[in-house]
């Protein structure tokens, strides 16, 4: 009797395994929207075939940011400070311009205490994928509002917010950033393939997730609930990710589907449902997020997606070698330029 | 005694019989914005060339154009180039505070005056020299726009014919002011000095005693500050990412950076740059930018002050914990707000020895001059990713932004070395790595950089809880063993930190000891001492925090030490009294200065003779 050998380990295409991808056992609460998204973090990856090693993970502080310890295991990460995750992450792509930042923040980091970093991070728009994991409220320190809490939502106890929200998605389309999109952490095929875009993306990628912290505030009267976001999201259009290491299909031009190419010549494809959205129109964007502010919608898909503005490496006339690694022939002057200046002083 | 008080005194008569020759200070006093700076620093390069050691200092406001500004300038044939209190020769252009720096002379001073301001109607013991300076400018200047900025050209004129400062050296400075390109505004302000030249040879007796006589005590040096020295430093250390806010006294460095690196710090062929500075939005950010940098491997640095290095506190705590390498400069300046910020102090030692929250302390480097700020720089970025850890070099802002006179630099003897880093191929040799694992015995683990390909290279980033292989843990033993580790680390840096110097003095009874610009009143106030009150001392001047066994035994061999602290609450003592034993804590005096003005020597040996006894 022979025992049928077990099946080859299921490889992406430069042979890891999605183990590879995975990082330690979640602490988060069963249910956590955090959760959710780190599992797609880890599919993406997966899929696409990126080097793990070529990616470097920044988190600041709350719940959200404890969530790069569970995914990427092989990838560096930095657990920084409270609010300031975006230049830690500048820095670090400074010192090395080749390596794939990825920042994971929650409302609180990025829209309180981190707001002016974030801000800053827009304008300069740094390479990186930005992800907020947007609860709208603090969960490490058991339920208080953040400054994504919508105005008349309430805590658990109560508390009514009678403060107008931060939108992180307008924010990030008013001062610079060139990949703009919020999505839900349900909406796993959504997400995915904003993921990938993001991923594909040269300049700053700013991803609000709506994620419900099912412990302190996934109730009746919050609007960051699975009810809430089952009632009131509105899905601007259908997404679908193209690798550039895949033929695009070509489709009969019906005038409701637009493809933008990214940077690596992958393909987002965007498929029209109920009404026209040309996300690569800034104005447009800010506009339906004001319409769905009225209307008590959340808007989910891709806001904005410009490919042609240099990011903030690309300003900095550097060359191709990290900074990090720069030899020392390169980063010494030799003695004659201390000489010339020493002449010059005298 | 107050400064208003006149004193009655015999009137001066005729010419003076003695002359006071290379050892007397000059006092410029001016409104900022008037384009003064560039008459004084030609008036002291001019003395500089000369050959006779020279020192500048401005005493400026926090404010751009329109209040009064102070420059002195001291010539001392005996080589003391710390600030003189005493002022010999006075330049009163600004009326608003004429009178009052008139009245503070010492009797038997000279002042060059604006002659409408009438004051030598206030005193009959000094020196007046009357200059009609709109009446000399208007011919040499016809354009009525840059007669604000040319007038003070003059009295460098003035004062050339009164003290025998040569005039080719002051057309040889102008020259170098100016450079080649601004041929134009070279010339003009020639004209005035030679305007001011012949008015006075023309005008004036000469009755005071002061004058210059040539030297050859500055052949080879260099004049320069200690924020572009500190640049220098930087330069030639290899940094490659620099990240900064601006604030006084601080952001010269970060400017004068950027002007060298622009001129060599470019691939000659490619163009492409060999390092990023950026100015951040905020301290926060840039301390924060500087430690993702060191923490992905480059050289990297920021620059600031006291109120700086209060919004860094709480990166720095992580930078201490998660051990990352940078180098923070603190040019330090008078209090927050708007305090005193162009005024120099040393008010954040102590503060900054233990910056931030929970158990933290880091190494601080002293330098006191310009070839200081050049060589510690350089050790500093060595000593930051020796030992992974952030690392303060502490100027201030009388080192900072005045021009000293100073020994060139020399090129660095030792290769640049980025301390315990892992490549893929050592990896591979040793089958993965423990972050935070001490195993060579000095407590720095080794660590890998982002990008490295190799799958072990990995590891995750965090404050204080973490055990050897970076896992986060909350573990009692876990944390106690990896502060242990940190402590551990700390005293071995007293091994590696910048030695003090020591000054011994067989005879001495009592020793000074005192770090960075302290140095050039105490080296002074040593001789004072002797010479007016026959009190031999010896001097220990600290270069580096922590402490090393130099400064315990330099204690022991003396009966008192004082301990000299610009600052109010004697801080470095402060620091003294934490480590050291209570016999030798019993025998630390301490000598401060907190006026926000460089420090004099005669301040450290009234005070000394005072504590004395004398």
């Amino acid at each position: 009797m022979s025992v049928a050998a077990p099946p080859p380990p299921k490889v992406n295409r430069i042979g890891l395994e999605v183990l590879n991808y995975k990082g330690s056992k979640t602490t988060l609460c069963a249910g956590c929207g955090h959760n959710a998204i780190s599992e797609r973090i880890v599919e993406c990856f997966y899929e696409l075939g990126v080097e793990p090693y070529t990616v470097a993970k920044f988190s600041g502080i709350g719940c959200s940011s404890k969530s790069p310890a569970y995914f990427l295991g092989l990838s560096h990460g930095f657990n920084g400070v409270h609010g300031r995750m975006p230049s830690i992450a500048t820095g670090a792509l400074l010192a090395n311009r080749h390596l794939m930042g990825l920042g994971v923040t929650g409302d609180g980091d990025t829209a309180s205490i981190g707001i002016g970093q974030f801000m800053h991070l827009v304008r300069r728009n740094v390479p990186m994928i930005y992800i907020i994991e947007d609860n709208g409220v603090y969960g490490l320190t058991k339920g208080q509002f953040s400054a994504t809490a919508d105005l008349d939502s309430t805590l658990k106890t109560g508390i009514r917010n009678d403060l107008p929200p931060f939108d992180c998605c307008a924010l990030a389309l008013k001062w610079g950033a060139t990949f703009v999109a919020r999505s839900f952490s349900g909406d796993k095929r959504q997400l995915q393939a904003i993921l990938k875009t993001a991923i594909s993306h040269n300049g700053l990628s700013v991803i609000d997730v709506v994620s419900p912290c099912v412990t302190f505030n996934d109730h009746e009267g919050s609007t960051k609930s699975y009810s809430y976001m089952k009632e009131h999201e509105y899905t601007l259009h259908e997404l679908d990710y193209v690798p550039h290491y895949e033929d695009i299909a070509v489709e009969i031009p019906d005038g409701t589907i637009m493809d933008v190419e990214m940077h690596d010549g992958s393909h987002l494809r965007i498929r029209k449902l109920q009404r026209d959205y040309d996300p690569t129109d800034r104005m447009a964007a800010l506009a339906v997020l004001e319409d769905a502010l009225a209307k008590h919608e959340v808007l989910t898909g891709v806001l904005y997606v410009n490919t042609q503005k240099p990011n903030f490496l690309e300003l900095l006339h550097l060359g191709d070698a990290p900074l990090a690694m720069l030899p020392e022939s390169v980063v010494r002057p030799p003695k004659s330029v201390l000489d010339q200046v020493m002449e010059e002083l005298r | 005694m107050s400064t208003l008080e006149v004193s009655p005194v015999e009137p001066l008569s005729g010419q003076s019989n003695h002359s006071v020759v290379n050892d007397f200070s000059i006092q410029v006093a001016t409104v900022n914005g008037s384009g003064s700076q560039t008459a004084n620093t030609v008036l002291m390069r001019s003395i500089f060339q000369m050959g006779i050691p020279v020192s500048g200092k401005n005493m400026f406001p926090s404010n751009i154009a329109g209040l009064p500004t102070w420059f002195t300038i001291r010539a001392s044939k005996h080589g003391y180039i710390g600030r003189r209190k005493e002022i010999d020769f006075l330049i009163a252009m600004n009326p608003e505070t004429a009178r009052e720096d008139v009245m503070k002379l010492d009797s038997g001073a000279a002042v060059v005056y604006d002659a409408p301001l009438k004051l030598n109607e206030l005193r009959s013991d000094l020196h007046f020299y009357p200059v009609p300076f709109d009446k000399l400018v208007a011919p040499v200047c016809p354009d009525a726009k840059l007669r604000k900025l040319v007038r003070n050209m003059i009295y460098d004129g003035i004062v050339a014919w009164l003290l025998s400062v040569e005039m080719e050296e002051i057309r040889k400075a102008l020259v170098k002011q100016f450079g080649k390109r601004k041929a134009k505004a070279a010339d003009l302000n020639w004209g005035a000095a030679k305007a001011g030249f012949d008015y006075a040879a023309a005008t004036f007796t000469k009755t005071d005693p002061y004058r210059v006589e040539r030297m050859n005590e500055t052949a080879g040096k260099i004049i320069i500050d200690g924020n572009s020295a500190c640049a220098l430093g930087a330069l030639f250390a290899g940094v490659t990412v620099v990240t900064w806010y601006p604030i006084t006294p601080s952001s010269s460095l970060v400017e004068t950076l950027i002007g060298y690196m622009r001129r060599f710090r470019h691939d000659p062929e490619t163009g492409k740059a060999s390092y990023a500075i950026v100015q951040a939005e905020d301290e926060l950010a840039s301390i924060g930018m500087a430690l993702g940098a060191g923490w992905a491997g480059a050289r990297s640095m920021t620059a600031t002050a006291g109120p700086g290095i209060s919004l860094m506190s709480e990166f720095i705590g992580l930078g201490y914990y998660a051990e990352i390498p940078a180098v923070v400069y603190d040019v330090e300046r008078v209090g927050p707000s708007t305090g005193l910020p162009t005024r120099t102090s040393q008010a954040d030692v102590l503060s900054t020895a233990m910056l931030s929250h929970g158990d933290t302390k880091h190494p601080m480097f002293f330098p006191c001059s310009p070839e200081e700020c050049f060589t510690m720089s350089i050790e500093a970025f060595e000593f930051a990713e020796m030992f992974q850890t952030p690392v303060f070099v502490m100027t201030d802002l009388d080192l900072g932004m005045n021009n000293w006179m100073a020994d060139p630099f020399p090129y660095p003897e030792k290769p640049i070395h980025r301390g315990k880093v892992l490549n893929a191929e050592d990896l591979k040799r040793l089958g993965g790595f423990a972050r935070y694992k001490d195993v060579d015995g000095d407590g720095v683990g080794y660590r890998t950089l982002p990008g490295t390909n190799h799958p072990d290279a990995s590891y995750f980033t965090r404050g204080s809880g973490h055990n050897e292989k970076a896992q986060y843990t909350e573990r009692e033993d876990d944390y106690v063993n990896n502060m242990e580790r940190l402590a551990h680390k700390f005293e071995e840096m007293r091994k590696h930190v910048p030695e003090s110097v020591v000054h011994l003095n067989e005879n001495a009874r009592i020793g000074f000891v005192a770090f960075g610009t302290s140095d050039y009143a105490v080296r002074e106030s040593c001789d004072q001492l002797k010479a007016e009150y026959d009190i031999d001392a010896s001097y220990l001047r600290l270069r580096a925090y922590p402490f090393t066994d130099q400064l315990r035994n330099f204690i022991r061999r003396h009966d008192r030490v004082y301990v000299v602290d610009q600052n109010r609450d004697a801080q470095l003592l402060g620091l003294m009294r934490l480590e050291f034993e209570p016999e030798l804590i019993a025998k630390l005096r301490s000598v401060r200065y907190f006026g926000g003005l460089p420090l004099d020597a005669r301040t450290i040996t009234d005070e000394i003779v005072s504590q004395e006894g004398k």
